[in-house]
Formats: C-alpha cells, sequence, structure tokens
C-alpha cells in the first residue's frame, strides 16, 4: 500500500492542484492522509452492520478541507453507507450498527456527548433524489437557520437566504418567486435548492449522496460547476455513479468494492495509475 | 446447444383473421359491454336509494317544521283590567306576567270564541306563544290583539293529511279558520309530552356537546398515539400487538362501548349518569381507533425524503415530526377524523347504555347535565304512540343530516386548506 502514498502524480489532470499530497501522513495500513489543507473529518476501521450482515469493513479515510472527496463503486459496495456515517444518518435506522472511530475537528462525532442534531448542521448532506420541502423556496432555505436560531432579525434571516442561493447558483433564477413552492422548480434547480439549504445553516463539511443521478447533463453540469465553487469553504464529500464526474469534480477519490476501501489516493492517481488491480478493473469498466 | 437436440416443433402461424379469432374479439367486447352495465347500474342502485331516502325524509319532516293554528281574538284592556305595557319591560317583566295570569287569560278567550269545549281544540302549552308575544311587544296589552295558537295535535295531524274520525270532523267544522304557520318551537323547544310542543334544541344542543367532548379527547389522543407508533416506537411483538388491539377495537361494536362506558365511567369514576361529558368519552373510545388508524396511514404516506431532508439539515425528531411530518398528514388524519366523527355523530346504542335515553325537557346547560343527542331523540320519538310524533321524527332526521353535512363541509374546507400542493 506504500506506493499509495506517492501521490506527486506527474500527469496533468485538470483539478490537480501544484502542492497535491505535499502533507501526507500515514496512520494505518488502509488510510491515506488527505493532503491539502487541514483534516476535517478522520475515521478510523470503521464498520458498520445491518443486523448480522456487515456493509463497511475496516475503512478508514481522512477528509480534508481543501478537497472535494469522491467515493466510487459498484452498486451496493457501501460507498453510501459510509457517507451516511460521517453525519449519523445511519443512527436512523434501527438495525444499524457503527463500530471505529469517526472524528469532526478531532471530535468523536459518535461520543455520547455529542449532539446529533447540531453535527447534521454542521455535516450537511445533498440526497440523491431533490428533496425541497413543499413549502417556498424562501421557508426552504430559512427553515435551517429558523430552526438553530442562526438570524437574529428578518434582515439577518433575509441576507442568509439571499448569500446561500447566490453560493448554490440559483439566486438570479429565482429572486422574483421566493414565494413560489420549491417543489415547483425544474429538477436541477430543486437540487441546488437543496444544495442552498444545506449551505444555510454554515455547515462545515457537505456530503453529497449520487446529486446529479436524478438530472439531466445540463443540470449536472451545472451541479459541477458548483461543486467546484463551493470547494475551499466546505469540505464536500460526493459520492457518485459516474467516474467521469468523480475525475472532474474530486481532487481525492476512494473505491469501494464489496463494503472494503480498495484505493484511496489523489483522484489523478486512481484514474490513469491505480495500484490495485480491482481499482483497475472497475475504471476500465470491465466490473460495476 | 447442440444437433442431438430434438428439433424445435414448427408453431402454425396465427390467423389473426380466422373465425375463431373474431368470436374470441366479439366475447371480449361483450364483456366489456356487460361490465359497463353492471357498474352503471349499481351506480343508479344506490343513487335511487339516496334519492328516496332524501325523497321520503324531505316529504314527511319538512310537515314537521310546520304546524297547523287558529286565530284567537285577546281583549286585553277587557281581560286584564287595564294593565299597562311599562309593568312587562324590564327586571320585573316575568314576575307581573306571571301575577296576570295569561294561562287564565287565554283560556277565557278560547272558551268566548269557541265555546265551553274551545280550550279541547288547542295545544296545552300553547298559551306561552301569548306570553312570549307580550314579552317581545308589551304595547299589545293595551289593545285588541289576534293571536294565532297551536292546534291539538289530533287536528294538526287530520288537517295535514288523515287523522282519526272525529278529529277529521272538526277540520272539516274549522276548516275556514285553520292557517298553517312556520313551527318555530320545533327549533328552539326540547322534548315535550306534546308532538305539538316539542323541539329539536335540546338534542341538538346535546350532540354539540357531545361531538365537542369526542373531539377534544379522542383527536389529540387518536392522533399522537399515531405519530407515537408510526415515528418513535419501535417495531417488535409488543408494537404489533397494540397495533392488532387498535384494528380490533375499530370493528367492536358500537353497543359495547356502551358497556364499557357503563362500567368505568358510571361505576368506578361514578360520573353523572345521562351526562354528555360521559356520552363524549364514551363516543371518543369508540373514534379514537379509527383515528389512529387513519392517521397512521396519513402519516405512512409521508415521503421518507422529507424525513431525511429535515434531519439532514440538523432538525431534532420532534422538530422533523411537527415541522413536516404532521402538516402533510394532517389532510388524511382529518378524513379519518371525519370518518370517525360522523360515526360518532349518528351513534345510538352507546348512549343508551350510560343513559341518555332519559326525557329531558331543558336543554343541557353544562357537560355534566342530563342531557340527549340527536339520534337518541330520534329514537326516543318514533317509539311514541302519538302519531303526531310520526314527523317530528322525520323532521328531527333532517336536523341531524344537516347537522351532519355542515360538520362533513367544515373538514373539507380545513382538510383542503391543509391539503399540500407538489
Amino acid at each position: 500500500m506504500t506506493e499509495l502514498l506517492d501521490c506527486s502524480s506527474s500527469i496533468e489532470y485538470p483539478n490537480a492542484r501544484p502542492n497535491e499530497g505535499s502533507t501526507m501522513t500515514e496512520t494505518t495500513a488502509t488510510t491515506i492522509s488527505a493532503g491539502d489543507g487541514p483534516l476535517k473529518m478522520t475515521t478510523r476501521n470503521v464498520n458498520v452492520f445491518y443486523g448480522e450482515k456487515q456493509a463497511i469493513k475496516d475503512v478508514s479515510i481522512d477528509v480534508a478541507l481543501d478537497n472535494v472527496t469522491a467515493f466510487i463503486g459498484p452498486s451496493g459496495c457501501g460507498k453510501s453507507t459510509f457517507l451516511r456515517c460521517l453525519n449519523r444518518m445511519n443512527d436512523t435506522i434501527p438495525i444499524a450498527r457503527v463500530t471505529g472511530k469517526i472524528t469532526l475537528e478531532g471530535e468523536d462525532i459518535y461520543a455520547p456527548q455529542m449532539d446529533v442534531v447540531q453535527l447534521r448542521a454542521r455535516v450537511g448532506m445533498v440526497f440523491q433524489k431533490p428533496n425541497p420541502f413543499p413549502k417556498s423556496i424562501y421557508d426552504n432555505i430559512a427553515y435551517g437557520p429558523r430552526i438553530h436560531g442562526l438570524a437574529n432579525s428578518k434582515d439577518e434571516l433575509d441576507h442568509i437566504v439571499e448569500s446561500s442561493l447566490q453560493r448554490a447558483g440559483l439566486w438570479g433564477e429565482v429572486q422574483d418567486r421566493l414565494q413560489d413552492s420549491g417543489t415547483a422548480l425544474s429538477g436541477g434547480q430543486q437540487q441546488r435548492l437543496c444544495i442552498a439549504r444545506a449551505i444555510a445553516v454554515d455547515p462545515e463539511v457537505i456530503l453529497m449522496d449520487e446529486p446529479c443521478s436524478a438530472l439531466d447533463p445540463i443540470a449536472t453540469a451545472k451541479i459541477e460547476e458548483l461543486i467546484h465553487e463551493l470547494r475551499g469553504k466546505y469540505a464536500i464529500v460526493i459520492v457518485t455513479h459516474n467516474m467521469q464526474q468523480a475525475a472532474r469534480v474530486s481532487q481525492r477519490t476512494a473505491f469501494f468494492h464489496l463494503g472494503t476501501l480498495v484505493e484511496y489516493g489523489v483522484t489523478s492517481d486512481i484514474f490513469t495509475n491505480p495500484t490495485e488491480e480491482k481499482t483497475r478493473d472497475y475504471i476500465t469498466g470491465r466490473y460495476g | 446447444m447442440n444437433s442431438a437436440a430434438t428439433p424445435v416443433k414448427k408453431r402454425t402461424p396465427t390467423d389473426w383473421q380466422g373465425a375463431e379469432m373474431q368470436k374470441r374479439i366479439r366475447k371480449r367486447y361483450g364483456a366489456e359491454r356487460r361490465f359497463k352495465f353492471i357498474g352503471l347500474g349499481a351506480v343508479l342502485i344506490s343513487a335511487a336509494f339516496l334519492a328516496f331516502l332524501l325523497f321520503v325524509m324531505v316529504g314527511n319532516g319538512l310537515r314537521g317544521f310546520t304546524q297547523t293554528e287558529l286565530p284567537v281574538e285577546l281583549d286585553f284592556p277587557a281581560m286584564t283590567g287595564g294593565a299597562s305595557p311599562s309593568q312587562f319591560e324590564g327586571q320585573n317583566a316575568k314576575a307581573n306576567l306571571r301575577t296576570l295570569g295569561v294561562q287564565d287569560i287565554v283560556e277565557a278567550s278560547i272558551q268566548i270564541q269557541y265555546g265551553e269545549e274551545g280550550t279541547n281544540l288547542f295545544s296545552t302549552g300553547g298559551w306561552q306563544r301569548v306570553r312570549k308575544e307580550i314579552l317581545k311587544n308589551p304595547d299589545i296589552v293595551e289593545t285588541k290583539a289576534t293571536i294565532y295558537l297551536p292546534v291539538q295535535s289530533d287536528i294538526d295531524v287530520a288537517y295535514k293529511g288523515t287523522g282519526s274520525d272525529s278529529a277529521e270532523a272538526k277540520v272539516a267544522e274549522l276548516s275556514d279558520s285553520l292557517s298553517t304557520g312556520f313551527n318555530w318551537n320545533f327549533l328552539f323547544n326540547s322534548d315535550a309530552t306534546d308532538p305539538m310542543q316539542v323541539g329539536i334544541w335540546g338534542a341538538l344542543k346535546g350532540s354539540l356537546i357531545t361531538m365537542f367532548i369526542t373531539l377534544i379527547i379522542a383527536f389529540p389522543i387518536g392522533v399522537l398515539s399515531a405519530l407515537y407508533m408510526e415515528e418513535y416506537a419501535p417495531k417488535n411483538r409488543f408494537t404489533d400487538l397494540i397495533e392488532v388491539s387498535i384494528n380490533n377495537l375499530a370493528a367492536v361494536p358500537s353497543i359495547i362501548f356502551g358497556l364499557l362506558g357503563l362500567a368505568v365511567f358510571l361505576n368506578i369514576f361514578g360520573l353523572p349518569r345521562s351526562a354528555a361529558l360521559v356520552g363524549g368519552l364514551t363516543l371518543a373510545l369508540m373514534t379514537m381507533p379509527v383515528i389512529v388508524i387513519s392517521g397512521r396511514n396519513a402519516v405512512k404516506a409521508v415521503p421518507p425524503s422529507i424525513r431525511e431532508a429535515a434531519l439532514g439539515i440538523g432538525a431534532s425528531k420532534m422538530q422533523v415530526v411537527f415541522h413536516h411530518v404532521l402538516p402533510l398528514a394532517l389532510p388524511g388524519i382529518l378524513t379519518g377524523t371525519i370518518i370517525g366523527m360522523a360515526r360518532a355523530l349518528g351513534e345510538t346504542a352507546p348512549l343508551l347504555m350510560i343513559g341518555m335515553r332519559a326525557f329531558i325537557a331543558t336543554p343541557p346547560s353544562g357537560i355534566t347535565e342530563p342531557a340527549t343527542v340527536l339520534p337518541v331523540q330520534i329514537f326516543l320519538w318514533s317509539d311514541e304512540v302519538n302519531r303526531g310524533f310520526v314527523e317530528k321524527t322525520s323532521a328531527a332526521i333532517i336536523i341531524l343530516l344537516l347537522f351532519l353535512l355542515t360538520m362533513n363541509a367544515l373538514a373539507i374546507y380545513l382538510r383542503n386548506r391543509f391539503e399540500t400542493r407538489w
């Protein structure tokens, strides 16, 4: 596995940044340091069980603030399950059990004193199917800030709504109809609304679970563009079935197979020079 | 796979135009047509039943809202010995009326006009109309007035339709002076022994109070149970048992709830017999399972993606339930509540068990006062021997149906208001 640590790839890759891989630290055998910027989240030896069945086996991944981290792998390989561990959404499934250690800014998120509600505000999530609330566009965005008391006045709330929509690239399209229902927007707009809704509570990490799988290519391109723009402000983790998308938007890629982490490294390396046979087979389309 | 396998038997080409095929097509068309006619027939039969019900009810019931009257000339100055209108204004009006003896004045006037046996023509409580007239317009005591008073029930029945021979004879005799007026008593009085004097107000008020108690008990408990069972309760054998019990409870015959109410509310808690409170509690027991079942279905129908969306931005479980799940489930919950409340409104049997079949001549003024409800009142009147009660029964049914329609209209209005447009 040590060769994986060597991330100084010579291949030019659109998203590759010059200093990539310069601050690597090895922690466990399967762990690859994220590289850029301070570490936002770390996971160590995470196992997830659904009843008797083990869905995730001993996965350790670090997520850096400045990176977009992509999880790829064939269907049912556990990438979504693992993503949902990062904001404890698996807690809502009664039979799910998580072991290992996951930290956010050094805090163990599975520690008893961790408030799961606050955690989910700090680690926002965007889902596969756009799921705006059946409320107005304004209320969709304002809901999070309202329940967390982030705005002290109507003006402040207006400001949060506007800036969130602007960051999500939706402001220009909806500024005249903020009171219209969020569900009346097109699929791509709805998904950007959901991203804006996640941004509105000022999260540190945004998890995206196949955010483009229900969208057409143009809407997908817009979301990808948006991910580029959000990079650096939020640590972004994205699960995707689309390998081109992973290559386009991410700086780090993790390849999952049957619940194990096969390979994790700089995206350009994974796609051009994978270390593992399985990764090579998957990205060249031999299975999956 | 290999040449040794038996060769596939050649299929004869399908003859789509053949006689066999045509026959099948005709048969299919015939079946479609028959099905359509049978369906239409079923709809027509139910529509006919409904029309028949409405026709009979309205036909009989509308007569219950009218009464037959005879004019009575009242020479107040002569009869009262010069009472002044000011006596019948303000606080002392009722006391002064009592000393005046309105009933005697009316009876004397009747005897002057219709002879010694004249009072038998009139309904016994009819004189009270004169009392009300004086209270409404005291100046009348200085004048000679003609007031129409309701006739006796037998004559009323005979005038409206067919009555006994003696009553028919009287109608023929008086046909010039008999007239029909709107029976305000029916709307504002309570139960009485004389069908000319009965009214629906007591039962209507009893129904209103009972329904109110049923709603405020059954709705919150039902909705909270539904929310807890869907959103919080673990799925195990114990919750399965509760679910089965609730489903069975919804199917329990209503009279058994009456026995339960009798045993629990009257015998154990010692609540007053015949009270709207006990009636409401008993009907709430009956309505609750219906609300729980429909509420659970409505909560189940809220898409999980909405819950995830709210959880994903850091809403607590309770915020998810009260901000998102409940508002989206509310139209469904209201539909179930309408069904449950409509059933409770029409229920007679359980209320008989807790003593709400008493003769209630004054409308209840509180939840612990003896009361009766519309369906029980209808049941009681339908049991009366006096023929005058037949039309009153139908009229009461009309009131009950109107009450039901109003309640449903209100609920449907509320449901549409809360309905979310996706």
